[in-house]
C-alpha cells in the first residue's frame, strides 16, 4: 500500500500519505511540524506578555487579555510544544536506536499524534470563540470553575483529548522497547536516549491519568453541576491542586529526561568518547523518575498542609539534586580529555550545562519550605522554571534537532546560521530570565498585569523584555535555516558525524523498513564497536527475508476528528441543548471508527525478499 | 494475508495469545494500560475518600446503601471473572465452542451486574433524592462508581463485538490475543469492584 502511495506524485497523494501514515519516521515529521507550530504560537504569546511588562503601568494589552496570554503561553508551551517536539524526536530516533523496524503499535502511534493535534487545535479555537482560558496553566479552582467565558471549557476538553494521545504514545514506546529490541540489544546496551524515552514513557503512563481525573472533575463541575470544588455543597478546592500536581510534577521530568537523553547522545559523539558512567546515568534517570512522583506537594507549600508534610516533601525534593548532579558530572567527565568538535548541536549541549545548573540551584532554594513562603508566586519562581525548561528542555530540543536533522530529513542544517542562532538565543535567554530572579526577590509577583513605577522594578523588566527579542530573532533564524537547508542544504552520507549508535548504521533518511536485516548488537555503542574492530558496519543477525509492514489507515484521523467535534458539543451544550447533537455525531464518528478498526482484519503486508534485494544498500 | 498459514495452525501453540509478536505486544500493552488505569482509579478513590463525609445535609452512605443488593452485584461480577477464566482455559485447549459458551455466560453475568447498578442508582435518585448534584459526596460517589460502570459497559461492548465478529471464524493466532486481552481487562474491572465494595459500601455502612 505505502509503496504505491509513495510512487504516486502530486500534492493530494502526498497529503493523503501523511494523513494515513503509520510510519514512525513520518509521524515524527508530523509531531515536529505540529509542535513547531505551537512553539511559534507560544512564543508569540510570550512576546505579548513581555511587551506588556516592558514599562510600568503599560497598557499594551488589557488585563483580561493578559490573563489569557500567560495561561495560553504556559499551556501551549508545555502540552503542545515541548512534549510533541520531544515525542517527535523519540519517534524519529528511538526505534532506529534499538534496531527495530517500527514501533509496537504503528496504528496507535498515528492515533496519538492526531489526538494531540486535534486537542491542540480545539484549545486554540478558544481565541476566536469568546476568549481563551484565563486561570493560569494550572487552572486552580475555584477560579477556573467561576471563569465566565468558555475558555476553561476549551482548556478541559483540549487537554483531555491531547492528553489521551500522549498516554497512547507512552504505552506504545514502552511496549516497543520491551519487545522489539534487536538481537543482542540488552537493556544495559541501550543508548541513553532510548533509556530516557523508556523512563519518560513510564512517567507518562503513571502521571497522565491523574490529570485525566482532575480534568473530568473540573468538566463535571463546570458543565454538569457537580460539586467537587463547590465549598457550599461540601466540595474541596485542594483536591484539584493535588491531582494537578500529582500529574504536574512528573510532567516536568517527562519534559527534561528526554532532553537529558539528547545530551547524552550529543556529548559522547562530539567528544569521541563513550558516555562516562553509563550505568550511573541509567540509574540516575530511574531515580529521578521515582523521586519525581514523591514531590508534588512542593508546589503547595503555602496551602497549609502542615509542617510535617512540608518537611517531608522539602527533603524529597532536595534529594532529586543528587541524581541530577551525578548526570551533570558525568557529562563533564565525558568531555574531559575527549577530542571535542564544536558545532551547533554541541553548542546547545555546552550552553545547557551551566544554564540548567543555575535552574537546579534555584530549585534547591525553592525546595526549602520555609524560604518558599517568600518565593512563592514571585518572579523568582518564574525565573527558576524557565531556567530548567528553556535552559534544559528547549536547549535539548535544539541540540536534538541539529544532531538528528540529517537522519530525519536527509539534509544537514547550516552550521553558520545554527551557531549565530545559538549565541543570540543563549544571550537573550540569560538576559530575559537571570534578572527575573532579582525582580522576584524584590517582590514582583508573577501573573500581574502591571507594576508600579519607581519600585526598583523598571530597569529589570526592561532588560528582561529586550532579551525576549533576541530569542525571537534566534527562533526566526532557525526557521530561515530550515528553509535554507530544505532548498540548498548539503546532503549527508548515512553517518555524517562519525556516530556511535545504530541509527547511524543506515542511510539518511532511512528506508521505510529501516533495517533490511536486523543488526546484531555486540555491546554499548554498537556501531562504534564495529568501527573500532575495523568492520565499519553492522553484522546482520538474520538472513535476508520478507519484511512484515503495517498498513496505513485514515481511522486515527477520523477518531480524533470525532472527539474534536464531540468536544465542541460538550463545551456548548451548556448554552443550548441542540449542541448535544454534536456530542452524538462526534462520539458516533469516534466510536464507529473504533468499531471498524476492531472488526476489520488488518494483517499488514510483506515486502518480499526479492524486492529488498533490488534496493541498493 | 488472511491465507497466512502461520495464523491458522493445525495445532494451537501452548499460549496462542503470545505466539506472535503482535500478540505479545497487545498482551504487554494492555498490562501497561491497566497500570495507567490503576492511577486513574486511585485518583478517583482519593477524591471519594476526601469527600465521602461532605454530604451537605443530604443523605449519607449510612442512610442509603443496602448491602443485600451490593452483595448480589459483587457475586455476579466475581463469578463473571471466574467464567472468563474458564473461557481462557478452553482457548488454550483450542476448544472454540466452549470458549464462546463461557464468554457468553460472562457477558450475561456482566449485564446482570449492570442492571443491578442501574436499579441501584435509580433507587437512590427517586427514593432518597440523592443525585450527582446534591452534594460533594454525591458527585464523588456517582463519579467513582459510574467510572467503574462505564468500564463494565465498555468491556461488554468489547466482548460482544469480539464474539459476533469471530462467531463463524473460530480461533486463530490473530484473534486469540484479542480474547486474552479482554479477559485481562475484565479481571481488572473485577479487582476495582472489590475495592469499591470495600471502600465505598462496607466503609460507608459500618466504617
Amino acid at each position: 500500500m505505502s509503496i504505491a502511495a509513495a510512487q504516486k506524485k502530486g500534492f493530494g497523494a502526498f497529503l493523503w500519505d501523511y494523513l494515513t501514515t503509520v510510519d514512525h519516521k513520518k509521524i515524527a515529521h508530523l509531531y515536529l511540524i505540529g509542535g513547531g507550530f505551537f512553539f511559534i504560537l507560544g512564543g508569540l504569546e510570550a512576546m505579548f506578555i513581555r511587551i506588556q511588562l516592558i514599562a510600568p503601568e503599560n497598557d499594551f494589552i488589557s488585563a483580561g487579555l493578559y490573563n489569557e496570554m500567560f495561561t495560553m503561553h504556559g499551556t501551549t508551551m508545555i502540552f503542545l510544544a515541548a512534549m510533541p517536539l520531544l515525542l517527535g524526536l523519540m519517534n524519529a530516533v528511538m526505534p532506529l536506536q534499538i534496531g527495530a523496524r517500527d514501533v509496537a503499535f504503528p496504528f496507535l502511534n498515528s492515533l496519538g499524534f492526531w489526538l494531540f493535534m486535534f486537542g491542540g487545535i480545539l484549545l486554540n479555537c478558544s481565541w476566536f470563540l469568546g476568549g481563551a482560558p484565563d486561570s493560569g496553566w494550572t487552572a486552580y479552582t475555584p477560579l477556573s470553575v467561576e471563569s465566565p467565558t468558555h475558555g476553561i471549557d476549551f482548556y478541559v476538553l483540549g487537554l483531555q483529548i491531547s492528553g489521551a494521545g500522549t498516554l497512547i504514545g507512552g504505552i506504545n514506546f514502552l511496549v516497543t522497547i520491551v519487545t522489539m529490541r534487536a538481537p543482542g540489544m540488552t537493556y544495559m546496551r541501550m543508548p541513553l536516549f532510548s533509556w530516557t524515552t523508556f523512563v519518560t514513557s513510564t512517567l507518562i503512563l503513571f502521571a497522565f491519568p491523574a490529570l485525566t481525573v482532575g480534568l473530568f472533575l473540573l468538566m463535571f463541575d463546570r458543565m454538569f453541576g457537580s460539586a467537587f470544588f463547590n465549598v457550599a455543597l461540601g466540595g474541596n478546592s485542594v483536591i484539584w491542586q493535588h491531582l494537578f500536581w500529582i500529574f504536574g510534577h512528573p510532567e516536568v521530568y517527562i519534559l527534561i529526561l528526554p532532553a537529558f537523553g539528547v545530551f547524552s547522545e550529543v556529548i559522547p559523539t562530539f567528544s569521541k568518547k563513550r558516555l562516562f558512567g553509563y550505568t550511573a546515568m541509567v540509574f540516575a534517570t530511574i531515580l529521578i523518575a521515582f523521586l519525581g512522583f514523591m514531590v508534588w506537594a512542593h508546589h503547595m507549600f503555602t496551602v497549609g498542609l502542615g509542617p510535617v508534610a512540608n518537611a517531608i516533601f522539602a527533603i524529597a525534593t532536595m534529594a532529586i539534586a543528587v541524581p541530577t548532579g551525578i548526570k551533570i558530572f558525568n557529562w563533564l567527565a565525558t568531555m574531559w580529555g575527549g577530542s571535542i568538535t564544536i558545532n551547533s548541536a554541541m553548542l546547545w549541549a555546552l550552553g545547557f550545562i551551566p544554564s540548567f545548573t543555575i535552574g537546579g540551584m534555584t530549585g534547591v532554594m525553592l525546595a526549602s519550605a520555609v524560604a518558599d513562603y517568600q518565593y512563592h508566586d514571585s518572579y523568582f519562581v518564574v525565573a527558576h522554571f524557565h531556567y530548567v525548561i528553556v535552559g534544559g528542555v528547549v536547549f535539548g530540543i535544539f541540540a536534538g534537532l541539529h544532531y538528528w536533522w540529517p537522519k530525519m530529513f536527509g539534509r544537514i542544517l547550516n552550521e553558520k546560521l545554527g551557531k549565530i542562532g545559538f549565541w543570540l538565543f543563549f544571550i537573550g535567554f540569560h538576559l530575559t530570565f537571570f534578572i527575573q530572579h532579582f525582580l522576584g526577590l524584590m517582590g514582583m509577583p508573577r501573573r500581574y498585569w502591571v507594576f508600579l513605577e519607581d519600585q526598583g522594578l523598571d530597569t529589570g523588566n526592561f532588560i528582561s523584555t529586550i532579551g525576549t527579542f533576541l530569542m525571537a530573532i534566534a527562533a526566526t533564524i532557525f526557521l530561515i535555516n530550515i528553509i535554507y537547508t530544505a532548498v540548498k542544504g548539503e546532503k549527508p552520507a548515512g553517518d555524517p558525524y562519525d556516530g556511535r549508535t545504530l541509527e547511524w548504521a543506515i542511510p539518511s533518511p532511512p528506508p521505510y523498513y529501516n533495517f533490511k536485516q536486523l543488526p546484531l548488537v555486540r555491546g554499548l555503542d554498537p556501531l562504534w564497536i564495529e568501527k573500532m574492530d575495523g568492520k565499519g558496519k553492522m553484522t546482520p543477525a538474520e538472513p535476508l527475508g520478507d519484511v512484515h509492514m503495517p498498513n496505513g489507515s485514515i481511522l486515527p484521523f477520523a477518531m480524533s476528528l470525532g472527539f474534536f467535534v464531540a468536544g465542541f458539543g460538550f463545551i456548548y451544550q451548556t448554552d443550548h441543548q441542540a449542541w448535544n447533537l454534536a456530542i452524538f455525531v462526534g462520539m458516533g464518528i469516534a466510536l464507529g471508527s473504533m468499531l471498524i478498526r476492531s472488526l476489520k482484519d488488518d494483517h499488514g503486508y510483506h515486502i518480499s525478499k526479492e524486492e529488498l534485494e533490488r534496493e541498493a544498500d | 494475508m488472511s491465507h497466512d498459514h502461520s495464523l491458522n495452525p493445525e495445532t494451537m501453540p501452548q499460549e496462542p495469545e503470545k505466539a506472535t509478536l503482535e500478540g505479545k505486544n497487545k498482551f504487554l500493552g494492555l498490562w501497561f494500560f491497566l497500570g495507567g488505569e490503576t492511577v486513574l482509579f486511585a485518583s478517583l478513590f482519593g477524591t471519594y475518600l476526601a469527600l465521602r463525609n461532605s454530604t451537605a445535609g443530604g443523605p449519607s452512605g449510612q442512610d442509603i446503601f443496602g448491602l443485600e443488593l451490593v452483595f448480589l452485584m459483587t457475586m455476579l461480577l466475581l463469578t463473571s471473572s471466574l467464567t472468563s477464566v474458564y473461557a481462557m482455559y478452553h482457548m488454550k485447549n483450542n476448544d472454540f465452542k466452549k470458549m464462546h459458551l463461557w464468554l457468553g455466560i460472562t457477558a450475561f453475568l456482566g449485564i446482570g451486574f449492570l442492571a443491578c447498578e442501574i436499579y441501584e442508582f435509580y433507587h437512590y435518585i427517586t427514593d432518597f433524592g440523592f443525585t450527582f448534584r446534591s452534594s460533594a459526596f454525591g458527585s464523588a460517589f456517582y463519579t467513582l462508581v459510574g467510572f467503574h460502570g462505564g468500564h463494565v459497559v465498555f468491556g461488554l461492548s468489547w466482548l460482544i463485538a469480539l464474539m459476533v465478529r469471530n462467531a463463524k471464524r473460530g480461533l486463530n493466532l490473530y484473534n486469540a490475543p484479542k480474547y486474552y486481552t479482554f479477559s485481562l481487562y475484565w479481571h481488572f474491572i473485577d479487582v476495582v469492584w472489590v475495592f469499591i465494595f470495600t471502600v465505598v459500601y462496607l466503609m460507608g455502612k459500618v466504617g
